[in-house]
């Protein structure tokens, strides 16, 4: 078996929020307790709803968030340590797409500095390399080489989210963080991005997490998907396995309320989660889904269930977890 | 009174750069009555967001009105000065923006930021504001709303923002609520508890929406009628279930056939991803005849050198291509 590329152990992110005096201080614990390899070339969908910690879990491996618990390796190199990792070296190998595009590009950066710096600083000196790669990667996200020399706000919502991806993609890196990459994208070009991803995983053997909240985007391109719940992982597995077989009661509901696009009639009754949607500030004790479970029993209330193995591969936290359906 | 709330008339967008003026977008013409949604879908760029901030009164160099007619309940707003335009946002007409940073204050907490618009627009104290604001939040299922409100936008998830721009929009229950992409950020069940709130507030209090997404589902569910765009014109519009089911337009086509279709994979194995070949040409070189040409798989002679009009569709609505099907 090759060795990961990405390892999470244990990692936890919390973050202090509020002030002593007004309603005093509260730890969120956005992230907290993740372990979780990434093979080279290898797919990992990362799904769950919204404020359940995919994001900060994303900025943690990109070393954009201290974490408060557990080791981040990448590519051998231990990043949460004492000692700064060699960030060229990380810019080589992990590169992330984010969530938001407009706050993530620099305003005042034509596409063609966006791109073309990287290259520069990672010692591609020749003129005419950097402008031919700029132009080939301008082009397989769909801009055209005219686009160039202009700025950020420019550009609309999802022309600015493939200069993110252009820019992600530019160094060839090992890893791609990718959050929500196409969301603003209408389906051709979404499509037109897919393909692409899924062209470079073939190629280059690119290794990808694929935060998305369009499951139909996560089983298409996914080998193995992670189901996030209030920052912690709840279940585990193979594509096939965690869409045609979840065993995680939340995982469970997740599938039953992907709407059929073009047959939506029903869809609102369906997909209306149960109960409250679980907060980060207050979660509830043992399991955190109980609140919204319909298996829930008393040990679900004062224990919290591991993550163990279901099948070869797969595996949930939830006490109930080979009570098939 | 009757005749329609919103009536966009022979719109024109000009785009100054160069040294020369062109039309990011033309002839774009469309009513939305009381009550009503109404859909805009297209290729990204294709000129939805502009249309969507020149309704608002919204637009900035090198951006600017260049002709036609916005016609809001039957008075005409095109040449509204700012302060009568800054009187009619957040009361009348209020807009979800596409990307929430752009939108929100990044200093000022959001709690603040929605009582506001109780402030500013119905002349309510602080007190009782915040407290509409705690409830607002809770509307658009934002988890411990009573701490949240105190939060700063960095402080909150992508899918979390988005929802406080909703619940800003919202706030006041204007006339017409123009949503760009209103729930990308969200997981499917948030989104049916958003689109329940929006169809809810245009039973009670009669709110139009102009609902511009990519996610043709959506719309479909959401809106009696959409339009089309591509490259900057309308190109067909239609009662949202026949579009979907019968496209006429060869741009509607491609786009139904790109979108990946949960269960695929399962059955069939991973398919490439159908894209509509080519890319969006850019505004100072849109090509003559119909826009669509060069990536049009139906296109003749006639087509690269006459301007389709628009012709009426059999049971409602009209499509404007030389070889319509
Ligand atoms: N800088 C921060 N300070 C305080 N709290 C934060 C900060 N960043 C994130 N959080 C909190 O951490 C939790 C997880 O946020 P995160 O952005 O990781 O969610 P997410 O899963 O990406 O959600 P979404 O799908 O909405 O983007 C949320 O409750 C959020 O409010
Ligand atoms: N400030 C600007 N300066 C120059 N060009 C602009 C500006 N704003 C928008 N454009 C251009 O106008 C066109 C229409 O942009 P718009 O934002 O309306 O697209 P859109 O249909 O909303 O696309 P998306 O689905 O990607 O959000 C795009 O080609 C864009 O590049
Ligand atoms: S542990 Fe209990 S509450 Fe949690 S998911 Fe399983 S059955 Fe439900
Ligand atoms: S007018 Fe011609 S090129 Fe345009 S969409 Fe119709 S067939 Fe295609
Ligand atoms: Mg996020
Ligand atoms: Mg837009």
């Amino acid at each position: 078996m090759a060795e990961p590329l990405l390892s999470l152990d244990d990692l936890a992110v919390h973050f202090k929020i509020g002030n002593a005096l007004g309603g005093g201080i509260k730890t969120l614990k956005a992230v907290d307790g993740v372990t979780l390899d990434v093979k080279p070339g290898e797919c990992l969908g990362l799904v769950g709803e919204s404020g359940c910690g995919k994001s900060t879990l994303a900025l943690a491996i990109m070393g954009l968030l201290p974490p408060t618990r557990g080791t981040i390796g990448v590519d051998g190199q231990e990043i949460s340590g004492s000692k700064a990792p060699d960030r060229m070296r990380m810019a080589r190998t992990v590169q992330m797409v984010f969530q938001d595009p407009y706050a993530s590009l620099n305003p005042r950066q034509t596409v063609r500095r966006t791109l073309a710096d990287p290259l520069r600083l990672h010692g591609v000196r020749d003129k005419a390399e950097v402008e031919a790669r700029v132009m080939d990667m301008m082009a397989k996200v769909g801009l055209r080489p005219e686009q160039a020399d202009r700025y950020p706000h420019e550009f609309s919502g999802g022309q600015r989210q493939r200069i993110g991806i252009a820019r992600a993609l530019i160094l060839k890196p090992k890893l791609v963080l990718c959050d929500e990459p196409v969301s603003a994208l209408d389906v051709s070009i979404r499509a037109q991005i897919i393909n692409l991803l899924l062209e470079l995983k073939d190629e280059l053997g690119l290794a990808y997490i694929m935060i998305s909240h369009d499951l139909g985007v996560v089983e298409h391109v996914s080998d193995r998907v992670a189901v996030m719940y209030l920052g912690r992982i709840v279940e585990q597995g193979g594509w096939q396995e965690i869409f045609e077989n979840p065993r995680h009661p939340y995982t469970r509901a997740l599938i039953a309320a992907i709407p059929d696009p073009f047959h939506r009639a029903a869809i609102s009754a369906k997909a209306k989660a149960r109960g409250e949607i679980a907060s980060a500030l207050n979660p509830p004790p043992g399991c955190h889904f109980h609140p919204r479970c319909p298996l829930k029993a008393d040990i679900c209330v004062s224990q919290d269930p591991v993550l163990a193995a279901v099948a070869e591969g797969h595996r949930a936290a939830c006490h109930f977890r080979d009570r098939v359906s | 009174m009757t005749g329609p709330l919103l009536k966009v008339d022979n719109l024109r967008i000009s785009l100054a750069g160069d040294g020369a003026t062109y039309s990011a977008v033309e002839n774009v013409s469309f009513e939305i009555g009381r009550g009503e949604a109404f859909g805009l879908v297209g290729e990204s760029g294709c000129g939805k967001s502009i249309t969507a901030l020149a309704v608002m009164g919204l637009l900035r160099r090198p951006l600017s009105l260049g002709g036609g007619r916005i016609v809001l309940d039957g008075k005409e707003i095109q040449d509204a000065s700012a302060a009568e335009m800054r009187r009619l946002r957040g009361k009348r007409i209020a807009m979800i923006f596409q990307e929430p940073m752009t939108a929100l204050n990044p200093l000022s907490p959001v709690g603040k930021q929605i009582a506001e618009m109780f402030v500013l627009h119905e002349g309510m104290g602080w007190n009782e504001a915040m407290d509409r604001a705690e409830d607002a939040l809770r509307q658009v299922r934002v988890p411990s709303p009573e701490r949240r409100i105190k939060d700063y936008p960095h402080q909150l998830s992508g899918g979390m923002r988005q929802r406080v721009m909703i619940a800003i929009a919202l706030a006041c229950g204007p006339d017409l609520l123009v949503a760009d992409e209103p729930t990308t950020a969200l997981d499917v069940t948030v989104q049916a508890e958003i689109i329940d709130l929006m169809a809810e507030l245009c039973a009670a209090k009669g709110t139009a929406i102009l609902m511009i997404s990519h996610d043709l589902g959506l719309v479909a569910n959401m809106c009696k009628r959409v339009a089309v765009m591509y490259a900057g014109r309308i190109v067909e519009s239609q009662a949202a279930e026949a579009i979907f089911a019968t496209p006429s337009h060869p741009y509607t086509r491609g786009l139904v056939d790109s979108l990946p279709r949960l269960g695929e994979r399962s059955k069939r194995g991973r398919q490439r991803l159908r894209e509509i070949s080519g890319v969006v040409p850019s505004i100072a070189a849109y090509p003559a005849g119909c826009r669509f040409n060069p990536r049009c798989p139906s296109v003749t002679e006639v087509c690269r050198e006459v301007v389709p009009e628009a012709t009426p569709l059999p049971a409602e609505g009209l499509v404007r291509c030389h070889h319509h099907g």
